[in-house]
């Protein structure tokens, strides 16, 4: 049964994760992604000390907090300083990042956080932490917050589909029709900073970027729609949890970290059978033409 | 502490000196993130390193993360040319993957009996307290190896940063000079992991190099400058990371340097957020200033009255009711205008100056129309932006180019131009 709840949490990590990175990906904003899951670490820590525990709500509002503080110092330092996007995000993150490491290395008395967690996770003591309704277990909590909070996902996409898909592929088209095209950039970062601190337990703040920008990335690169890539950033998502799982219990090593490899592994899978096929496409064409003439 | 951290201090230096300097040219090609990525790849050959000699010398480790390193940046060339795949999402993969294998490998080490691995984490985050002398030969060695290949090949680096396309037209061997910068990347790369950990290198390559760039326009002096940054902020880092004992190095040298970037970001002189902002407001003040001038020029012609109320002002609909107060209030005091009972009117030098505006306007309307064969009814809006451009010598050429002219493409009068001298 525990290794039920360990794929499932890790499923729903990587689908809610995935479906997010999507727009990350056609954005262009697949680093912004990176930056945010660094930079909500002390957004958590300073959650953690001022609430003195671990409770969700405080821990999920610091992190947002500073996910948002990224995105806006981002554009900042991009759109005051005029510094080059890749280094706005550069300047952010690590500095955002170096403040939650040193928080937690002041504070590691009094904080429950470590720096194993902050950067692989604990997945695999997610069953242990169980949710008991009328006192009777339902399961774990943090898998039931997860699942909440795909929901949630799914009804923004759902809701927001539109928005989202035409401020991504032509944000000038989309100010120029009316659109707030600031909102709902501000929106998906909301989300995915949200996104990342759920996940933040059980796969810690460098992994996450995994799940946000590698299923996507496969899915990308096989699908010309936005629902057929949405599609496949499922499936590829819950073929690394699968696969992730047993590959770091075969090989004894951490469960985040292996399911981060899965996910690589398969990209690296589409995108060699991708060449493969274009190659022979290539081949093919080449040799209709020298028999035709 | 005592002897060593004193080897500590000239290690953390010479690797922050290294970074950075190699950091203007990552900067200057727009790919800052690469050495992130770099930084996250060379895990893996750090642990693989350990695991087959199960050794931690530096002297070993070294050549695992050079070779992890290389890896890495080949496969963000090889996915992003490859494929539909933009680059910042084949760096972001790169990372990712690559930072998941170091730390599968690292747990699968820490699990088994691989003899006494503490210490492997240092990496992670950096912990320049652990380094020893020998430590700094090598270091010594790779900064040394660094900073002259960067002077050998300095005038092919520099033209490459600028211009590619230049620099391949011209016959320059442009997969040699890539070559050179991407191993100058990972070697700086791989030689700061000591100090500031795989995590947080990133900052070290592109921090110094961007706040260097608000100072100097200059390659060989912006080098120079994120150099000493770089070396000022790994020492102070240093410092206070030694005042407590749980602290690891790399998070602070970070903390110093991020601190000093952003003030430039904001105070620099010139380019800083605080000069810009204020010297765009004063451009604005201008213009609306110059505009109400020109308005009170333009009631001046048709109703031949010199005393204006603030409706026949408003009815022009270019100022809005508040903003027209201030500005009434405002160029009064500083004696532009004029005010009787509740009318405004131009002094004499509110005059002159509306008088500048409005010929600068019409000249410019004029060369449009004349030089560059544009309709007149297409040229106002050109000339409204530029009026309050225009500096005395471009006035003076050209006056002296449309040879002194009376009239605008509207047939108005060009005036004042009776009083320039010929």
């Amino acid at each position: 049964m525990n290794d039920f709840w360990i794929i499932a949490e890790g499923s729903l990590v990587a689908v809610s994760c995935g479906m997010l990175g999507v727009y990350l990906i056609l954005r262009k904003m697949a680093m912004v992604g990176d930056a945010i899951s660094h930079a909500v670490l002390p957004g958590i820590v300073i959650a953690y000390l001022v609430a003195q525990s671990r409770s969700s709500f405080f821990t999920l509002l610091g992190a947002a907090l500073f996910g948002l503080l990224t995105t806006f110092m981002i554009e900042l330092f991009y759109k005051k300083a005029r510094i080059q996007q890749d280094a706005s995000i550069g300047i952010t993150f690590t500095w955002l990042f170096a403040i939650g490491v040193i928080l937690v290395s002041a504070f590691s008395g009094n904080v429950d956080l470590d720096q194993e967690c902050v950067l692989y996770g604990d997945i695999a003591y997610v069953p242990f932490d169980i949710l008991y309704l009328f006192s009777t277990d339902v399961g774990p909590a943090p898998v039931w917050l997860q699942g909440f909070n795909l929901l949630a996902i799914l009804i923004l996409l759902r809701v927001g589909h539109r928005g989202f898909l035409i401020t991504s592929f032509d944000p000038s088209f989309s100010s120029g029709l009316g659109i707030k095209t600031d909102a709902w950039h501000y929106v998906l970062m909301g989300a995915v900073s949200f996104t990342v601190v759920l996940s933040f337990n059980a796969v810690g703040a460098i992994l996450v970027v995994a799940f946000l920008v590698v299923p996507p990335a496969t899915a990308y690169l096989i699908s010309k729609r936005v629902e057929t890539m949405m599609a496949y950033t499922v499936l590829f998502g819950i073929l690394s949890a699968v696969g992730g799982f047993y590959l770091a219990t075969w090989w004894n090593a951490s469960i985040s970290g292996a399911m981060a490899v899965a996910a690589g592994i398969l990209f690296m899978l589409v995108f060699a059978g991708k060449r493969l096929s274009v190659k022979q496409r290539k081949a093919l064409a080449i040799s209709d033409l020298s028999t035709n003439s | 502490m005592g002897g060593n951290f004193t080897w500590v201090m000239i290690g953390c230096a010479l690797i922050g000196a290294g970074a950075s300097a190699v950091g203007v040219f990552s900067f200057l090609r727009k790919q800052a993130l690469v050495g992130d990525a770099v930084a996250h790849a060379l895990l893996p050959g750090v642990v693989l390193a350990f695991m087959f000699t199960g050794q931690k010398d530096i002297w070993i480790l070294f050549p695992g993360a050079f070779v992890a390193g290389w890896l890495g940046l080949l496969s963000i060339d090889i996915i992003s040319k490859n494929s539909k795949i933009k680059p910042d999402t084949a760096i972001a993969i790169v990372l990712t993957v690559f930072f998941a294998i170091g730390i599968v490998l690292l747990t699968h080490v820490q699990q088994s009996n691989y003899g006494n691995q503490s210490g492997l984490e240092a990496f992670l985050f950096g912990k320049a307290a652990a380094m020893l002398p020998a430590d700094i030969t090598l270091f010594v060695a790779v900064d040394a190896a660094l900073i002259l290949l960067i002077l050998l090949t300095y005038r092919y680096l520099k033209l490459y940063s600028f211009d590619p396309d230049f620099a391949k037209a011209i016959g320059l061997p442009v997969k040699g000079i890539q070559f050179i910068l991407s191993s100058l990347t990972v070697l700086a790369v791989a030689s700061g992991i000591q100090a500031v950990g795989v995590v947080l290198m990133a900052a070290l390559i592109i921090t110094p190099a961007a706040a260097a760039r608000f100072f100097t326009g200059r390659l060989s002096h912006m080098i120079i400058l994120a150099m000493i940054i770089g070396i000022v902020s790994s020492l102070i880092g240093v410092y206070i990371s030694s005042l407590a004992l749980s602290m690891p190095t790399g998070p602070w040298i970070v903390m110093v340097l991020s601190i000093i970037a952003i003030m430039t970001f904001i105070f620099a002189p010139g380019k800083g957020m605080l000069q810009r902002s204020r010297k765009r407001k004063a451009h604005q003040q201008k213009v609306r200033r110059e505009n109400l001038l020109k308005l009170f020029y333009a009631l001046g012609e048709n109703n031949k009255e010199e005393f204006y109320s603030r409706p026949q002002l408003l009815r022009s609909r270019r100022f809005q009711g508040r903003e027209l107060e201030f500005l009434l209030s405002r160029m009064t005091a500083r004696g532009l205008l004029l005010r009787k009972e509740n009318r405004y009117g131009l002094t004499a030098t509110g005059k002159s100056e509306a008088t500048r505006v409005v010929r600068l306007h019409r000249l410019w309307e004029l060369y449009l129309n004349e030089r560059m064969n544009i309709a007149p009814d297409h040229v106002h809006h050109d000339a409204e932006a530029i009026e309050h451009i225009i500096t005395p010598e471009l006035e003076r050429e050209l006056l002296k180019d449309l040879d002194y002219p009376e009239l605008d493409p509207h047939r108005s009068e060009i005036p004042g131009i009776k009083d320039m001298q010929r």
